[in-house]
C-alpha cells in the first residue's frame, strides 16, 4: 500500500489541456518537489470532468474538494494551504444557486440532475492505468458474460434494457446484433464509429479519452453477441489523443490476456486495432466509414445491402457508436431492468449531451432520457448567460432542428423530439439567447454540410448548394419574396431523394427555422433588417451626434479609416467604405456608437443603382 | 488474467491503491497537520499511521489530515470517527502511541482512554 | 526512402489511409509528392489515380509542400459565435498569409477546419497534433511567439 496522503485528479479532457491543464500539473510536480512532498501526494490525469466552462479543474481526494477555474498561479497557495495546511481554499472552489461556496462536486448544481452510466469512471479515474478500470468493476460484466452466458442471451439481455444507439440514429442495439448474429458467415466484423464530427460534439471524444477500456470491454461484449472475431476502432483523425489512448488500451488488454484466444477461458477469440479518418463528416455514415476502412473514397452506398448482412469487404458487420459500447458493462453488472428503469417508454437508459453556447454550464453531461429542456437549459446549464433571454435550442448539431420556448417542456426522448421537427441525433445541444440570429445559424449549418457532401448524389450535392445560394443571398440583403417558400420545397425534396443520413437530414436547420422563426427571415427580405445585427450586411454602426464628444479614437482606432469629423463637427462612418468590425464601438469612451439592425440608406441606395445598371447593361 | 478470480484478485488490489477516493470506508483517521501539529511531530504520527495499517491490511480504514484544530498544547491531536460512532479525539500523540490506539482502538474497538482529550463534536 | 514506412504496413489497400497519414506527418513540409504517389502506388498495387481520389477526398491530406506547423482554425457555428472570425484576422495579420497558403519562411500553414469537438472551450484551433482553446488574440501573439522559438 502506499504512503500516499491526497489523491489530486486534474483533469486532461482536451477541453481543459487546451485551457492549460497539463501546465498547471507540471507546476504542482514541481512545487511538490521543491518541498519534499511528491511521495505523500498521487496526481491523477483523469478524462473529462465535464464542466467545461470551469476549467482548469481538479478534485482533491479524500475529502473530495472540488476546484475551478485553476491557473498556474495558483498552485503555491494551493500546495501551500490545502496540501500542507488542510485549508482549501475557497475562492477557488464553486458556488451553489445561494451563491454559497460548495466543496464538494455533488454540491455543484451543474451535477446535480446527471446521473453518470457512460461516463461513471470519466474524470475519476486514470484513463491510461487499466488496474483503475478493473477497480471500478472493468470486465466482470465480460468475464461473467463469457463464462456463464450464451451470445443469444448477451442479446436478450440488451433487448430488455432497451438501448438503442447513441450515434444519433436511435436504432435498437440488440435488433442490430441479432441481424448479423443470424448470417451464417463465419467472419463477421464489429465496428466503433468514433467519427464524432458533429458541430458541437464532444461526447465521443471525452469517453475514448477518458474511459477507453469501457469503449472496449463494450466492443468485446457487442462482438460475443454477433459473432464477431475482429473489431476495429474508427477514430477521426483530428482526435490524436482518443488514438492514443484507445490504442494503449488495446495493448494493455492484449498483454493482460483479454484480447486474443480462449478469453477468460472460454472458447471466445477477440482482437481489435484502430483505424483512423482523415477530415471527411460523412465517414460518420455507416456506409462510408466501412470504405473507408477499405482505402477507398468515403461515399455512403445505397442501403439494403445493409452492413449487417453485407459489411466491411463483404461480411456481416456491426457498426455501433461509442456512447451505445460504454453503456454496455453497466448494463451487464447492473441488470436491463435497472437500466429500464431510467428513461421513458420507448427511450430508456441515460444519453450524454454536450451542452454548448449560451449557457452558465456549458460542458459535457449525462442525464436520463426524458428530463426536459427546461431542466437540462435551466438547471443542469444554470440558465442563460449574463441578462438575456432564452430563444431557442439546436438539437442534433447540422442534422437537427431548433426547439424554442414553447417547447420547454418537451421531455428529451427520441420520439418526442421527432415530433415536434428536431431530432436527438449525436447528443450536441447548442442553447442560444436572444442576441442570435437564427437565419444566420441556419446558414452556418448548412455550409457545413455542404462543405462535407462527398458529392455522390444529386439532390444533395446540388440541392444543398442552390438552398445555400438562397441563404446566402437572404443574409447579405438580396433575398427575393419567393425565396421562403423555394427553401422549403427544395429542402422537402432534398430530403426525401438523398442517398444517405447527411443529405437526408442536412435540410432540417433551415425547415425548422423557418417553421418557427419565419418572421426573422421576412424581415431580412422585406425589411433588409437583421433584429439582432449579426448578419452584417443588414445592420449598420451608427454614432449619435448627441452623444459625440468629438475625441476621434473611433476614427484613429478604424482598420480601413472610414471614419472622419472634428471636435466641433463630430464624427461620422462612411457607410460605403465600412467593414462592420465594430472597433469603433468597443473604442468609444461615452458608447455613442451603436448598432442598427437595418441595412443603412445610403448601401441600399447603392446597391438598387448597380442593380439597375447592371439591368440596363443586359 | 484467464479466470474471474484473477480478475477479482486485481480488483481488490488495485480497489486498495484508489483508497482515498474511496467511499467503502468504515474508520476515518485525521491527523492535525497545522503549523504547530507539524512542529511537535504530527507527520511521524501520520506516517506511522499509514505504515500500521497498511501492515495490517486494514482496506477499510482511510487517514487524512486538517489543518490547525485550535489545541495547540495538546499537538499531534488525531481525530478517529466512525460511521455511527462518537468522534474520538486523541491528543499529545507519538509514534508509540500511534500502534497502540491502531491495535486497540481501530482493530479491536477499544478505545485508548488516557491518550483522550475529547469525544463527540 | 518511403521502404521504412512501407515496412510497417502489409501491402493491402486498406492500409492506404494509414500509409498516407504517415508519409505525410514524416515529411518536413507535411504533404504527399507526386513521388510518394507512385512509391505507394507501386508497393500497394493500386492505380495511382485511385490514391489522388482518395487524397483528394480527404480534408487533411496535401498534394501541396506546406509550413512546419499546420493551423487548423475551427470554423463551425459554435467557435464563430465565441468570436472566430476575429481570431481568423489576427492570423492572418500576424502571419501575412491567407486561408490555404504558407508563410514565407515556411514555419506556418493557416488553414480552416470543420468542428474539432473542443466546443466548450470555443474559439479553437489544432496545431498540428495539440489542440489551443479559449483563444483570444493576445493567446496568439504568445503562442505563435513560441512556435517560432522551437528549432
Amino acid at each position: 500500500m502506499s504512503l500516499k496522503r491526497i489523491d489530486l485528479l486534474i483533469c486532461c479532457g482536451s477541453g481543459c489541456v487546451s485551457a492549460g491543464a497539463l501546465k498547471i500539473k507540471e507546476k504542482i510536480q514541481s512545487v511538490l518537489k521543491d518541498k519534499g512532498l511528491l511521495n505523500e501526494i498521487n496526481i491523477i490525469e483523469t478524462g473529462c470532468m465535464g464542466p467545461c466552462d470551469l476549467g482548469p479543474v481538479m478534485i482533491v481526494y479524500p475529502e473530495g474538494i472540488f476546484y475551478q477555474k485553476v491557473t498556474v498561479n495558483d498552485v503555491e497557495e494551493l500546495v501551500e494551504e490545502h496540501f500542507i495546511k488542510g485549508r482549501p481554499v475557497k475562492r477557488l472552489m464553486a458556488q451553489d444557486k445561494q451563491e454559497q461556496v460548495v466543496s464538494t462536486a455533488k454540491e455543484i448544481p451543474f451535477y446535480q440532475k446527471q446521473v453518470k452510466v457512460a461516463l461513471a469512471n470519466c474524470g475519476y479515474i486514470d484513463p491510461e492505468s487499466l488496474d483503475e478500470y478493473i477497480a471500478q468493476g472493468g470486465y466482470e460484466a465480460l468475464g461473467t458474460l463469457l463464462t456463464e452466458k450464451k451470445p443469444a442471451d448477451a442479446i436478450e439481455i440488451v433487448s430488455k434494457s432497451g438501448l438503442r444507439g447513441r450515434g444519433g440514429g436511435g436504432f435498437p442495439t440488440a435488433t442490430k446484433w441479432k441481424l448479423a448474429a443470424g448470417n451464417k458467415d463465419s467472419q463477421k466484423y464489429i465496428i466503433c464509429n468514433g467519427d464524432e464530427g458533429d458541430p458541437g460534439a464532444f461526447m465521443d471524444r471525452s469517453l475514448l479519452e477518458g474511459d477507453p477500456h469501457r469503449v472496449l470491454e463494450g466492443m468485446m461484449i457487442a462482438a460475443y453477441a454477433m459473432g464477431a472475431s475482429k473489431g476495429f476502432f474508427y477514430i477521426r483523425a483530428e482526435y490524436p489523443l482518443a488514438i492514443k489512448r484507445i490504442k494503449g488500451a488495446i495493448e494493455q488488454a492484449r498483454e493482460a490476456g483479454l484480447l486474443g484466444k480462449n478469453i477468460f477461458g472460454s472458447k471466445f477469440e477477440f482482437d481489435a486495432e484502430v483505424r483512423t479518418g482523415a477530415g471527411a463528416f460523412v465517414c460518420g455514415e455507416e456506409t462510408a466509414l466501412i470504405h473507408s476502412i477499405e482505402g477507398e473514397r468515403g461515399h455512403p452506398s445505397a442501403k439494403p445491402p445493409y452492413p449487417s448482412d453485407k459489411g466491411l469487404w463483404g461480411k456481416p458487420t456491426c457498426v455501433n457508436n461509442v456512447e451505445t459500447f460504454a453503456n454496455l458493462p453497466t448494463i451487464f453488472l447492473k441488470g436491463p431492468e435497472w437500466f429500464a428503469s431510467m428513461g421513458t417508454k420507448t427511450s430508456k437508459g441515460t444519453k450524454v449531451f454536450a451542452l454548448t453556447g449560451d449557457v452558465k454550464n456549458t460542458g459535457l453531461v449525462e442525464v436520463p432520457m426524458g428530463i426536459t429542456l427546461r431542466e437540462m437549459i435551466f438547471e443542469v446549464g444554470g440558465g442563460i448567460v449574463g441578462d438575456r433571454n432564452f430563444k431557442a435550442v439546436q438539437l442534433g448539431g447540422p442534422s437537427g432542428g431548433c426547439l424554442t420556448t414553447e417547447h420547454l417542456d418537451v421531455p428529451v426522448d427520441y420520439e418526442s423530439l421527432k415530433e415536434k421537427g428536431a431530432m436527438m441525433g449525436s447528443g450536441g445541444v447548442i442553447v442560444m439567447n436572444d442576441s442570435n440570429c437564427m437565419v444566420s445559424i441556419a446558414k452556418f449549418f448548412l455550409e457545413f454540410s455542404v462543405e462535407e457532401s462527398c458529392g455522390k448524389c444529386s439532390p444533395c450535392r446540388i440541392g444543398l448548394k442552390q438552398m445555400l445560394d438562397i441563404m446566402e443571398r437572404i443574409t447579405s440583403g438580396k433575398g427575393k419574396e419567393e425565396d421562403i417558400e423555394e427553401l422549403i420545397r427544395l429542402g422537402e425534396a432534398i430530403k426525401q431523394l438523398s442517398l444517405c443520413g447527411l443529405g437526408q437530414t442536412a435540410p432540417n436547420p433551415v425547415l425548422s427555422t423557418i417553421k418557427y422563426f419565419r418572421n426573422e427571415y421576412e424581415a431580412h427580405i422585406r425589411d433588409m433588417s437583421c433584429s439582432t445585427s449579426v448578419c452584417l450586411d443588414l445592420m449598420h454602426f451608427n454614432i449619435d451626434k448627441a452623444k459625440c464628444i468629438g475625441c476621434s479614437l473611433c476614427a484613429k482606432k478604424c482598420p480601413v479609416t472610414c471614419i472622419s469629423g472634428s471636435k466641433e463637427e463630430k464624427f461620422t462612418i462612411h457607410q460605403l467604405d465600412c467593414i462592420k468590425c465594430g472597433t469603433c464601438m468597443e473604442v468609444c469612451p461615452v458608447k455613442a456608437i451603436s448598432k442598427i439592425p437595418q441595412m443603412n440608406d445610403e448601401v441600399k441606395a447603392c446597391r438598387e443603382k448597380q442593380r439597375l445598371q447592371s439591368e440596363y447593361e443586359e | 488474467m484467464k479466470t474471474l478470480a484473477d480478475l477479482k484478485k486485481i480488483r481488490e488490489k488495485a480497489q486498495e491503491e484508489m483508497k482515498l477516493r474511496g467511499s467503502n470506508v468504515r474508520v476515518k483517521v485525521v491527523v492535525g497537520m497545522g503549523t504547530s501539529g507539524i512542529a511537535m511531530g504530527a507527520r511521524e504520527v501520520m506516517k506511522t499511521f499509514l505504515e500500521e495499517i497498511s501492515q495490517r491490511n486494514l482496506t477499510d480504514v482511510l487517514v487524512t489530515q486538517t489543518g490547525e484544530k485550535g489545541l495547540s498544547s495538546m499537538e499531534p491531536v488525531v481525530d478517529v470517527v466512525e460511521e455511527g460512532k462518537d468522534k474520538v479525539t486523541y491528543g499529545n500523540m507519538t509514534p508509540e502511541k500511534v500502534k497502540k490506539v491502531v491495535v486497540e482502538h481501530i482493530v479491536n474497538g477499544r478505545i485508548v482512554s488516557e491518550f483522550v482529550v475529547t469525544t463527540g463534536n | 526512402m518511403y521502404q521504412e514506412i512501407f515496412s510497417k504496413y502489409t501491402p493491402t489497400k486498406d492500409n492506404l489511409i494509414y500509409i498516407l497519414h504517415d508519409i505525410q506527418d514524416n515529411d518536413p513540409q507535411h504533404y504527399i509528392s507526386e513521388e510518394a504517389v507512385q512509391a505507394i502506388s507501386e508497393y500497394l498495387n493500386i492505380p495511382s489515380n485511385h490514391i489522388y481520389g482518395v487524397i483528394t477526398f480527404y480534408s487533411m491530406y496535401s498534394t501541396k509542400p506546406r509550413g512546419k506547423n499546420i493551423i487548423r482554425l475551427c470554423e463551425s457555428p459554435h467557435c464563430y459565435i465565441k468570436g472566430s472570425e476575429n481570431i481568423l484576422r489576427k492570423l492572418k495579420n500576424a502571419l501575412n498569409v491567407g486561408i490555404g497558403e504558407t508563410t514565407k519562411d515556411k514555419l506556418f500553414t493557416l488553414e480552416l477546419c470543420a468542428c474539432l469537438g473542443v466546443c466548450g472551450n470555443a474559439p479553437v484551433m489544432m496545431i498540428n497534433d495539440d489542440v489551443y482553446g479559449d483563444l483570444t488574440e493576445e493567446k496568439i501573439d504568445e503562442i505563435l511567439a513560441r512556435l517560432r522559438e522551437v528549432k
